[in-house]
């Protein structure tokens, strides 16, 4: 691969204007694919079926076959129009994509081209400082998938020198819905961070709808970037129209969606810095590497050749059905966002924490159990995101709300130190059972008995004569020496302020 | 011609490309023939009975066996359809 | 039974042959045997079969034993049927008359095929057709002509000669169709059978394979009305694996038929006859036989109006914008990659593969026709192409619209001329499309027609068609139209037409 030459970033942002604009596909969880009977592999009780066994006749275009629309598919979609404050075309149509490729069983895939089913929304999109950007949306329309082809020989797993590919079409009919925004503006050096806001953003809402697996990772979420610059106009002067644009493919992280935009801002920047001109092109990201290198140029291959699907009939949801899906939206997540920080009372930077963290969720809901808001932020966000972190795992899939909530109790009721309570937690997440089948099984619980207290102090004061003198000329805070020696005879299983009124009681008689 | 051919994806020889290039008229007697009646007031008809959301349920129906989606392929290897070298990106 | 009886099984229409089987006197076994002898003995000469099913006597046999355990059969239980290879069946190959799906096998039957084998029908083989159901000939077939019974060097029509031909040359009684611009209509027309086109949307079109979506329809293929509307009865209604089938509620069409053939339904009949079809394009013989069967209609009541149907003229161009435009898209699935013919081109790249399968695998007419419409739908044209086209459409069904608001069914000829001689306009594919110029607004506006035979042209002695029209939705008023004028003509001719073919085969 031949290595682009790239311009400091920011330099590249000094002298150029960063213009965005994404393309993210949505698979949806519907039980069967947008056209056919088939199981919907992009439901998470599908994942992983092997090869070629969830196929339909319309999915593999076998000759004669027909596709009828899902249902289910157009509601969800309707749904996720109106959860990106899109208008729900009254009517709207399929139309054929035409192009050959051998993932696609037909030839031709069956898209929405000139009547999107929803059309002209925005998105409200926070970044990781609580600074909010309205992304315009120009439309989401609906779509079946592709197959999936393997690559074999060569280097692994890419087109490029394999000999021979393999093609499933297990994935080839999947409902997405893929969504369009206009050119976004104004983003300048945060358009990288943006970039994986806005796909964050996009994910939250089908999550909050239930509409998607929302996986990334498994492809359920894919976002193309289109990035372009434009030289800074000069103060008093108009702006320069738009550069040409390339549009990035397969970036299937929020972080490569980052990563990818500051690549292309740098790459673009330096070859208009020396003289050159931007191909319009699509490119592919790199996740090994970290750089995009170029795909096919835009072209007449481009040639779709749309015209009506005249196998489908139009779509016209009722004014009642697109209310009712109306009214049976999720309260949006940047709306929830507020609603919850401010309930919780935390500070700016505490809230953004546990929303960049990912936690929103498991906060909430161990509120919800029981626990105080600062108590339920500060287990997910030290404690058990320690755990994750050097364990490379999800925070939330090692321990329920419930349990967090169930152990912050056990604090509140002085049955646990922290220090004790750290120690349950690893039981907890060792899989040893509720909170407090651990405190028992590991006789894990503070020591409330005084009298096993005054006898461990006794014999602490009476090891060190020279720090009982001290308390006795009236400096307190030698008894930390004692307290400590307490503690650990007690193996921490006790309450340091209780040892500490009873080390200065004992101390004085 | 030649970039029509590669959109159908057919080979063309030299003698189809020569003799399609002059049938491609028909096809522009046919528009100025229709161009003729179909003036902007006259809407489109892509269905002969207009109908609309025809839909199915959300339930899984019948799936074709691997053998069943493999039994026609000219090539297949591990449970999938064999092709050679693809040198096109992905749309 | 004699080899006597069993050559008179094939004779029979659909109905007297239903009769006798339902009545015992005939088994599934001995109709269908009669059927397979005489393909075997005539479809050498006549090709109407692309292949015989090699278990129809079995199939035969079970019908036969269930009928026999008491079961409850449909009313054409143990006919034979014989099926356009453009319908797709999991038994016997289905090629659409072309190189590049030669062998396949579907993995699932076409609805009208599956739905024939539940009423009992044994389905005897696929007719020949021309390519992809692209002609009006059935010369385009990849696997050679089929020949009008009538005349072996004789087109029988296209694309659905085979069809057609087979049920002219009594190979079978019944047989499936598709029509997207007359291909059920015009070889009835030259063949001196039945032929009806449904409304857009009556019979399912699922596992037909697609020429042009928006145009093509499933019918039947006979030699009498009744006998079409019997298997119209099995095949039609709401499918719900095609998205444009209708969910009405149908009439019986045999009912309509047998209403029809008592005639009554003639009196006060209004029959429209278009204004603007030219005279001049239509053969003597066509023309004379069209207005005599008017004359007889009006001498039993009917009442002939002349309706304007100013659009019709646009009707063939509009079709050949919308044709090639879906064909060119629905023909795309044919890759090589997941069935049909693969050419390999030695390192070349999967688009090679493709493009060179594409080239060797289609016909020369299909070619045509797929790149004609890749440029209709190409960047820049689509309005001016396809979208006007669309718009004539709209034009067509206005015309009949108009004209249904004077009169219950619009007669016309079913083609302009009787068979013309093999080999003859093959190479004038112009020449070819104006023979569909009376059936191609029937499927531009989606509404029902029906050919039936009305005599034999003066100057050749060869079949004509009279082609009646009805609204959307009508199709049983075709059938009591077609029955009524059939049951009159018969009487006239002292018996039906087809017993003026010449014999086949030698030897019955
Ligand atoms: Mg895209
Ligand atoms: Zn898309």
């Amino acid at each position: 691969m031949v290595k682009d030459a790239l311009m400091d970033f920011d330099e590249a942002l000094e002298r150029y204007e960063p213009v965005l604009g994404f393309e993210v596909h949505v698979e949806l969880n519907t039980e069967t694919k947008m056209f056919s009977a088939a199981a919907n592999p992009a439901h998470e009780r599908n994942h992983g079926a092997a090869p070629n066994t969830l196929v339909a006749p319309v999915d593999m275009g076998l000759p004669g076959s027909l596709p009828v629309v899902n249902e289910q598919a157009v509601r969800y979609s309707i749904s996720l129009g109106l959860a990106l404050g899109c208008e729900i075309a009254p009517s709207s149509r399929f139309a054929r994509k035409n192009y050959f490729y051998p993932d696609l069983g037909k030839n031709y895939q069956i898209s929405q081209y000139d009547e999107p089913i929803a059309f002209e929304g925005q998105v409200e999109v926070e970044l990781e400082d609580g600074t909010r950007f309205e992304i315009p949306i120009e439309r989401a329309h609906m779509e079946e998938d592709a197959g999936k082809l393997t690559h074999m020989g060569g280097a692994t797993g890419r087109i490029q020198g394999a000999e021979y590919s393999l093609v499933d079409y297990n994935r080839a009919g999947v409902p997405l819905v893929e969504i369009v925004t206009k050119p976004i503006y104004g983003a300048e050096r945060r358009a990288p961070e943006l970039a994986a806001a806005y796909v964050r953003a996009i994910r939250d809402i089908v999550i909050g709808l239930g509409i998607s697996e929302a996986r990334m990772e498994r492809g359920n979420l894919r976002c193309d970037a289109n990035v372009s610059i434009r030289p800074r106009a000069a103060a008093g002067e108009p702006a320069a129209p738009l550069g040409t644009r390339t549009e990035t493919k397969n970036v299937n992280s929020m972080r490569s969606v980052e990563r990818a935009v500051r690549y292309e801002i740098q790459r673009q920047a330096a070859i208009l810095a020396a003289g050159g001109t931007i191909t319009q092109e699509t490119r592919h990201w790199h996740e090994d590497t970290g750089r995009t290198s170029p795909g096919r140029p835009k072209s007449d291959a481009d040639d779709y050749r749309y015209f009506p699907e005249p196998d489908l009939l139009p779509v016209a949801p009722s004014v009642e059905l697109i209310q009712s899906l109306r009214a049976a939206l999720p309260e949006p997540p940047a709306v929830r966002r507020r609603r919850l920080k401010e309930s919780w009372g935390f500070a700016d930077i505490d809230f953004q924490g546990v929303v960049n963290a990912g936690l929103l969720n498991e906060v909430e809901a161990t509120v919800a159990a029981g626990a105080a808001p600062a108590a339920a932020r500060k287990w997910w966000m030290s404690e058990i995101s320690r755990v994750a972190n050097a364990e490379g795992v999800d925070a939330a899939s090692l321990v329920s709300p419930a349990s967090v909530a169930a152990l912050q109790q056990l604090v509140d009721a002085g049955t646990l130190t922290d220090k004790l309570a750290r120690q349950v937690l690893e039981g907890v997440i060792a899989g040893e059972g509720t909170p407090q089948e651990v405190v028992d099984a590991r006789g894990l619980a503070v020591v409330s008995d005084d009298g096993a207290l005054i006898a461990a102090i006794d014999e602490a004061l009476a090891a060190q004569p020279d720090v009982l003198a001290k308390i006795r000329d009236g400096k307190v805070q030698a008894a930390g020496a004692v307290i400590g020696a307490v503690m650990k005879a007690m193996r921490g299983q006790a309450d340091a302020a209780r040892v500490r009124e009873l080390v200065l009681e004992r101390a004085a008689q | 011609m030649r970039h029509l051919g590669v959109l159908a994806r057919i080979a063309l020889s030299d003698e189809e490309v020569e003799r399609l290039t002059g049938q491609l008229s028909v096809i522009v007697d046919n528009v100025a023939k229709v161009s003729e009646v179909a003036t902007p007031d006259v809407p489109a008809t892509s269905h002969p009975i207009p109908l609309e959301n025809v839909f199915r349920s959300d339930v899984v129906g019948q799936m074709l066996t691997v053998e069943q989606v493999l039994q026609n392929a000219p090539d297949a290897t591990e449970d999938r359809f064999k092709v050679t070298a693809i040198l096109g990106e992905e749309q | 039974m004699s080899e006597s009886t069993t050559g008179d099984l094939t004779r029979l229409t659909a109905a007297d042959l239903a009769a006798r089987l339902a009545a015992g006197e005939v088994s599934s076994v001995e109709a269908t045997r009669a059927h397979l002898d005489r393909i075997a003995a005539v479809d050498g000469d006549v090709h109407a079969f692309l292949h015989v099913s090699d278990h129809a006597l079995d199939v035969a046999a079970d019908i036969d034993r269930r009928r026999a355990a008491g079961e409850q059969l449909g009313a054409l239980a143990g006919v034979p049927l014989a099926i356009k290879d453009v319908l797709v069946t999991t038994d016997m190959p289905s090629t659409s008359g072309s190189k590049i799906l030669e062998g396949f096998i579907s993995p699932y039957d076409a609805t009208v095929v599956a739905r024939s084998r539940a009423a009992g029908l044994v389905p005897l083989g696929k007719t020949n057709m021309d390519e992809f159901a692209m002609g009006s000939s059935t010369e385009y077939s990849a696997y050679g002509p089929t020949h009008n019974p009538w005349d072996l060097d004789r087109i029988p029509g296209g694309s659905g000669g085979g069809s057609a031909a087979a049920v002219a040359a009594f190979e079978a009684p019944l047989a499936l169709g598709s029509d997207t611009g007359g291909s059920i209509r015009q070889p009835a027309h030259v063949t001196g059978t039945v032929g009806m086109k449904p409304t857009y949307g009556a019979v399912s079109r699922y596992g037909a394979i697609a020429l042009a979506s928006s145009l093509d329809q499933v019918g039947p293929v006979s030699r009498t009305v009744l006998d079409s509307a019997l298997l119209h009865d099995v095949i039609g209604g709401h499918d719900p694996n095609d998205a444009t089938s209708l969910e009405d509620a149908w009439p019986s069409f045999a009912a309509a038929a047998r209403e029809g053939a008592t005639g009554d339904v003639l009196k006060g009949l209004k029959v429209g006859v278009i204004r603007e079809l030219p005279d001049t394009g239509f053969q003597p013989g066509v023309a004379a036989s069209f207005r005599a069967s008017l004359a007889l209609l009006e001498a039993h009541g009917a009442e002939i109006v002349e309706i304007s149907a100013p659009h019709f003229e646009y009707g063939v161009a509009a079709y050949y914008l919308i044709l090639p435009a879906e064909a060119s898209s629905n023909l795309a699935k044919f890759d090589s990659v997941r069935f049909g013919l693969r050419v390999d081109v030695p390192g070349g790249t999967v688009e090679d593969v493709m493009a060179r399968s594409r080239e060797v695998g289609f016909g020369d007419e299909v070619k045509r026709r797929i790149i004609l419409g890749t440029y209709a739908l190409s960047a820049g044209y689509y309005d001016a192409y396809y979208g006007s086209a669309q718009k004539v459409r709209t034009l067509i069904q206005r015309d009949f619209d108009d004209a249904f608001a004077q009169v219950d069914v619009i007669a016309t000829p079913s083609a302009p001329t009787t068979a013309f001689r093999l080999g003859e306009k093959v190479d004038d594919p112009i020449q070819m499309y104006l023979n569909d110029v009376t059936t191609i607004p029937v499927n531009l506006a989606g509404v029902p027609g029906i050919s039936i035979p009305s005599g034999l042209a003066e100057e050749d002695g060869l079949p004509v068609g009279i082609q009646f029209v009805a609204p959307a939705r009508q199709d049983a008023r075709l059938y009591r139209v077609g029955a009524a004028l059939e049951a009159l003509l018969v009487d006239d001719w002292g018996g039906p037409l087809l017993d003026r073919a010449p014999r086949l085969g030698g030897n019955l």
